[in-house]
């Protein structure tokens, strides 16, 4: 395998990243979950919290180096076997899933930053606040953080059903090229 | 011409008599000389102050006749301020004060019975995450008198007590963080 895409292969990177992220969105969604009813005397009440910050800000640079990849190393082209429609669809919930997911992350700085505080990252180094004037600004962050994380998931769920249909249904290689093979 | 002057000193006697008397003071939050503040422990090792930044009030007294006093404050709790937006943020859900569900808290004086010479216990009714308990307010006059702008004020500080659980506050913050202490420290303009 290679490390970059070819016009009918994903390489080795882009693979990598895609996974990468597809772990982080599902369970940083279960980490937000469950570290907002944490009990106040559980040893997790600032470490979760703290995790699900320091990955989060991770995930943002992960998500603007596989933007980058995509213009050094342009994906694979569409499966000849699937129609406009499918090709559109697959697009715009390609895009979907970048522009949610960068809203997600931003809408999660905008609250803890909020009062001006600094988010530390891992304790190895903190990212500034930097819009802190937006009024009721951690509480509407808040609200779009929550909306957001639901409509990712649901998205993300919705792009994995996809994959399996193509997989098991339409038995095309859409799902195997992102395992690193490009015929069935 | 007898009646007449009975009249007006009758009238002279109602205007100028009894809880009548009293003055009327608006809260001077305009220039901001008033706090809603409270405290609660944290963990037992130290004390969590936080404030209300958005309320208004009246209250009327007279010196002369301080168990005639009373006192009506409203309290926006979306306003509150910890000086930690992510704690302001929780304090705000309904884990607390469930602000979207009920964006007022109101203190209405019921009665009040002096101390000492500066000092009343004021009697109410506190509504507070939607629940409404009687709660007595040890207050002092801090001080009255003219203004140097051509008004006159009078301020008073006074706090209460009351455990969290009271007013159906859902989160549990420990054994020694089981209460909270409310404090007004007011400034009137008498109106």
């Amino acid at each position: 395998m290679h490390w970059r895409n070819s016009p009918n292969a994903y390489g080795l990177l882009s693979i990598v990243l895609h996974w990468l992220v597809a772990v982080c969105v599902f369970g940083m969604f279960g980490l937000g979950l469950w570290m907002v009813d944490l009990d106040y005397y559980s040893s997790w009440y600032q470490t979760a919290p703290d995790l699900h910050k320091s990955i989060g800000l991770s995930l943002l640079a992960v998500m603007l180096l596989r933007l980058l990849w995509r213009k050094l190393s342009p994906p694979p082209l569409p499966l000849a076997s699937h129609d406009q429609r499918t090709r559109r669809a697959s697009k715009a919930a390609h895009w979907l899933l970048y522009a949610g997911l960068f809203a997600l992350m931003l809408s999660g700085y905008l609250i803890s930053t909020a009062d001006g505080r600094a988010i530390s990252v891992f304790g190895l180094f903190a990212v500034p606040a930097s819009l802190t004037s937006i009024p009721d600004q951690e509480d509407v962050a808040g609200v779009i953080h929550e909306w957001l994380a639901w409509a990712l998931v649901i998205l993300a769920g919705l792009h994995a059903l996809a994959a399996l249909k193509h997989h098991f249904i339409d038995r095309d290689v859409t799902l195997l090229r992102m395992l690193g093979r490009s015929e069935r | 011409m007898l009646k007449k002057t009975i009249a007006t000193l009758a009238l002279g006697i109602t205007l100028f008599s009894g809880p009548l008397l009293a003055a009327d003071y608006q809260i001077d939050q305009k220039g901001q000389h008033a706090f809603i503040n409270f405290k609660i422990s944290h963990l037992g090792y130290s004390w969590l102050y936080g404030t209300f930044k958005d309320f208004s009030g009246t209250f009327s007294y007279d010196e002369k006749n301080p168990d005639a006093s009373s006192v009506q404050v409203s309290i926006q709790t979306a306003s509150v301020d910890t000086n930690h937006a992510e704690r302001d943020k929780h304090l705000r859900s309904d884990d607390f004060l469930n602000v979207s569900e009920f964006p007022t808290a109101t203190f209405e004086s019921t009665s009040a019975k002096t101390t000492g010479d500066d000092s009343a216990d004021i009697t109410g009714n506190l509504t507070l995450n939607g629940v409404t308990k009687p709660v007595v307010i040890k207050a002092t006059l801090v001080g009255e008198g003219a203004d140097p702008w051509g008004g006159y004020r009078a301020g008073f500080s006074g706090s209460t007590s009351f455990k969290l659980k009271d007013f159906n506050i859902k989160k549990d913050l420990g054994p020694a963080s089981q209460e909270v202490e409310l404090t007004l420290s007011v400034e009137g303009v008498r109106q």
